[in-house]
């Protein structure tokens, strides 16, 4: 099947397991990998202005994986929005696979940036949303996926801190916590992003209508966060 | 005579004037010399505070959306600090950046070893794809400060280090951001000068017969350069470097690999010495002064045992 044909075939949200099915070799991950699997596909179907053909228009929006471990749920939302072939889902983390254990920005379509070192994305994403604005580009938004465990790294806070008084409308944070974070408060996540200026949200990460209103709800002059809670790591 | 670092602010000030694509990032330092030019351009003169971490992703940012960023502090908070964000939020990400230091070796002895950075340019070497200039006067960090960002070059997206500092030569050459420069020519031997080294070196050599190489951009190293120099001399190189003592031993060894040859790599010792003070008095604590590099040098021509510095 030619990439072609396979971009022709529309997946849905029903389609996610089995496209996850297909890759095997990172269970390490896998917990990880279906935290995101609803935060992820909400996103993609129904927030980001992002497609297959326009992974280098400007005018697109920027969807940033900072939390690279347990990419499953990630490359099945790109295959089935039609970003990468189905086709090379069984070969991940192979050799001659593009698809890694930890994405690669240079080797998969639609990927914004390499991650796996955490803590990387946030900071990353401070300078697109600055770069888009320097540019006159105010359409685009600039989305980072983070987990509760990787908001430890501080080099987050060095981003939070500064995007908040700085005025970041465009830029949007995605905590997806799965309560793995071995040292943490109730409320903590949220409180530290709103001590900055940001607009937060905490909703139920299973539930794509609460996803949905959380990640459209208007946010003038602020940056926005949105902690999605789901199930606790069982590991 | 005004330093490398007063160059800075107004070199890339009229890069931002002349380029929309050119931006520059910083940590506070240096923050204010750029008040006037951020008034002109606020949303391409970005202060991120006392972030580092921030500084480089920032940079790597901006380059992601097309932009041409200029990021600078210290080099110890530039290079050493956030190392992994170079490694991988620039050339993981395959995305380019001009990183301008200042402070470089040891510029405020007084600070201590926390503002010291000598081992920068050999961390970057443990990198793919960096270009890395040392200029040794104001005038060549202007050359090299434009050579490094090409404003007006849409293409332009490689990644380059510019080491800025207060040790300088007494007058500029005409430099061009990629070859050395043949100041002297011996049969005797060959010595490579490293920026701010120049004057010390051509004052150790004085009456010596040896070819005196200037290096100011010496990553990519200058291979060529050096073959010939090896191929009208005695094959015995000394390297004279302002930063960590045989960073560049590895290159002139690969330079000259299917010749006979001897290599001396003298710069700064790992050594820390505990020392406040003055630069002069660190030069010559490394042995870095005129008066040691003839010895060290004129010894090791001789065939004999090299003085250890200090």
């Amino acid at each position: 099947m030619t990439i072609t044909e396979e971009r022709r075939q529309a997946y849905s949200y029903a389609d996610l397991p089995g496209l996850m099915g297909r890759m095997t070799g990172d269970e390490k991950h896998g917990p990880a990998a279906t935290s995101t699997l609803d935060v992820l596909w909400v996103l993609h179907d129904r927030v980001l202005r992002v497609a297959p053909e326009r992974v280098d228009d400007p005018g697109r929006d920027r969807f940033l994986l900072s939390k690279g471990h347990g990419p499953m749920a990630y490359y099945a939302v790109l295959a089935a929005k039609g970003f990468v072939p189905a086709a090379w889902l069984p070969d991940f983390g192979s050799y001659d696979s593009p698809l890694g254990h930890h994405p690669d920005r240079t080797l998969v379509p639609g990927v914004e940036i390499g991650s796996g070192s955490l803590g990387h994305g946030l900071p990353i994403a401070v300078g697109t949303a600055l770069g888009l604005r320097a540019q006159g580009l105010t359409g685009p938004a600039v989305w980072v996926l983070v987990g509760d465990a990787e908001l430890d790294e501080g080099s987050n806070h060095e981003a939070i801190a500064f995007a908040g008084p700085a005025g970041l409308e465009r830029l949007h944070t995605v905590v997806v916590d799965n309560s793995s974070a071995t040292y943490a408060r109730p409320g903590g996540i949220v409180a530290r992003f709103e001590a900055a200026g940001w607009s937060t949200a905490t909703v139920d990460g299973r539930d794509h209508e609460a996803l949905h209103a959380a990640f459209t709800a208007p946010h003038p002059g602020r940056p926005h966060a949105v902690v999605a809670r789901v199930e606790p790591k069982s590991d | 005579m005004d330093t490398m670092r007063d160059r800075f602010a107004p070199a890339v000030s009229r890069m931002l004037d002349e380029d929309p694509r050119v931006a520059v990032v910083v940590a506070e330092i240096g923050a204010a010399a750029l008040d006037a030019v951020r008034a002109r351009h606020p949303d391409r003169v970005i202060n991120v505070g006392i972030r580092e971490q921030l500084l480089i992703g920032t940079g790597a940012g901006l380059a992601l959306t097309g932009m041409r960023p200029v990021v600078h502090t210290f080099a110890s908070f530039l290079v050493e600090r956030p190392f992994e964000q170079v490694k991988l939020d620039l050339g993981h990400q395959g995305v380019g950046a001009v990183l301008v230091s200042a402070a470089a070796s040891f510029d405020w002895p007084a600070g201590g070893f926390t503002h010291m950075a000598p081992g920068d340019v050999a961390l970057l070497d443990t990198l793919d794809g960096w270009t890395v200039h040392v200029p040794g006067h104001p005038d060549e960090a202007d050359t090299l400060l434009r050579h490094a960002v090409r404003p007006g070059d849409i293409t332009a997206d490689d990644k380059v280090y510019v080491r800025l500092s207060v040790q300088a030569n007494r007058t500029a050459l005409p430099v061009d951001g990629e070859r050395f420069l043949v100041v002297r020519e011996g049969r005797c031997g060959v010595v490579l000068a490293v920026g701010p080294m120049l004057d010390a070196v051509l004052a150790a050599t004085e009456g010596l017969d040896v070819t005196v190489l200037y290096a100011t951009t010496v990553r990519p190293f200058d291979a060529a350069a050096l073959r010939w120099s090896a191929e009208h001399a005695t094959a015995d190189v000394v390297l004279v470097e302002p930063y960590l003592a045989g960073t560049s031993t590895a290159a002139a060894n690969d330079a000259l690999a299917d010749v006979p040859h001897r290599v001396l790599g003298l710069g700064v010792g790992r050594r820390e010495l505990r020392r406040y003070g003055t630069v002069e008095e660190h030069v010559a604590a490394h042995g870095l002064d005129a008066r040691s590099l003839r010895e060290r040098i004129g010894a090791f021509l001789a065939g004999g045992r090299v003085p250890v510095a200090g």
